[in-house]
């Protein structure tokens, strides 16, 4: 018999698949959006207990109307000086004796908050305000949070709290990382995320 | 002068399209490893607003999906213009989000139901109004982890 070579298969129309396969994909999948502002609701609270008396000058309001318009401690105001009013009022520390903040670098105007954790921040918004607007409201006021809490471990660690939270979850850190999560506890207890979303 | 018109035959080579397969494979191979598969099929217009303050979800099968937006145009003349929640692949009123919190419930572990978390993903022109009955909705299922789901950018691109 005469020796015969396999025959060559053929490939030409290899490219017409991985096409198909291609555009298969392009329809059928998203690239997720998976990232955003996490909030923890109030628990809905049945018993009668009356709620502790917080001082109104430990309270900073920020309204927001149908028309988007921003009113802040009743007073007027524009979305980007939002984040600087929010840091003076965190960062206060108008308190004394009991009260008194020791880290913060505020005016310590005895008008404004004692200190961070009694500051409490509270977010109105009306039926007819925007989704839009209502986000980069709360996206103001968390990087007031965000700001404070940089510098805050930046002083006491060297570094920024972003930082420390990425080491946090990378397995590839060395490192003690039961003492970074302390690091980064003691950094978020200090300044204490109080924004209350009102109903 | 023969020597030098030898090799005029006129034609164009052929370009070699052997490698073209492994371009196409190259492209496929990105957008199987970059994209997941939609879920759900959006029947509302869902433009999400920016942030720059954000931060990541992880574990992806703990987050229950809330879609909030003015009913795309093809449901309009059914479902009219003003803003709407859908659930998994259905319209849904106010109401639904209690049966659809106690089903996702039930297809997880019971050791994992307290982290799961609502993803919020609200076109940004939506009125707060109905955010704020979905959430009071949650608050009343006892889901108190949320998430605003937004893109990534500066906040002034909210118009």
């Amino acid at each position: 018999m005469a020796k015969r070579s396999a025959p060559e298969v053929n490939a030409g129309s290899m490219a017409d698949i991985a096409f198909l396969l291609l555009i298969f994909f392009l329809v059928t999948t998203t690239i997720e959006t998976d990232s955003g502002l996490n909030r923890r609701l109030p628990p809905i609270d049945d018993t009668e207990v009356t709620p502790p008396i917080i001082r109104q000058k430990n309270i900073f309001t920020v309204l927001i109307n149908g028309r988007n318009q921003l009113m802040v401690e009743d007073e007027l105001m524009e979305l980007k000086d939002l984040r600087k009013a929010a840091v003076e009022f965190l960062d206060n520390g108008g308190g004394s004796g009991e009260d008194a903040c020791t880290y913060c670098k505020g005016k310590k105007d005895p008008k404004s908050s004692d200190n961070p954790d009694k500051a409490i921040i509270s977010l109105k918004n009306e039926r007819e305000t925007k989704y839009g607007t209502y986000i980069s409201v709360q996206n103001e006021l968390v990087a007031a949070y965000n700001q404070l809490r940089d510098r805050r471990a930046t002083e006491l660690y060297g570094k920024t709290l972003k930082e420390m939270e990425a080491n946090y979850s990378d397995v590839n850190w060395i490192g003690n990382k039961e003492s970074l999560k302390e690091k980064i506890d003691r950094v978020k207890v200090e300044y204490p995320q109080k924004l209350s979303e009102v109903q | 002068m023969a020597k030098f018109n030898k090799k005029k035959s006129g034609d164009l080579p052929a370009i070699s399209t052997a490698s073209l397969p492994d371009i196409v494979f190259m492209l496929l191979f990105f957008f199987m490893v970059a994209t997941t598969m939609r879920e759900t099929t959006l029947k509302i217009e869902n433009k999400l607003p920016y942030a720059d303050q954000v931060e990541k979800l992880d574990k992806k099968d703990l987050i229950m999906y809330i879609y909030i937006g003015k009913p795309q145009e093809a449901f309009q003349g059914q479902y009219g213009k003003e803003s709407r929640i859908q659930l998994n692949d259905k319209f849904a009123d106010l109401v639904d989000i209690k049966s659809f919190i106690a089903s996702e419930r039930a297809t997880k572990r019971e050791e994992l139901v307290p982290f799961l978390t609502v993803a919020l993903k609200v076109d940004e022109n939506a009125n707060m109004g109905l955010v704020s009955d979905v959430k009071q909705e949650l608050r009343k299922e006892n889901a108190l982890k949320i998430n605003y789901t937004t893109r990534k950018g500066d906040i002034s691109q909210n118009k």
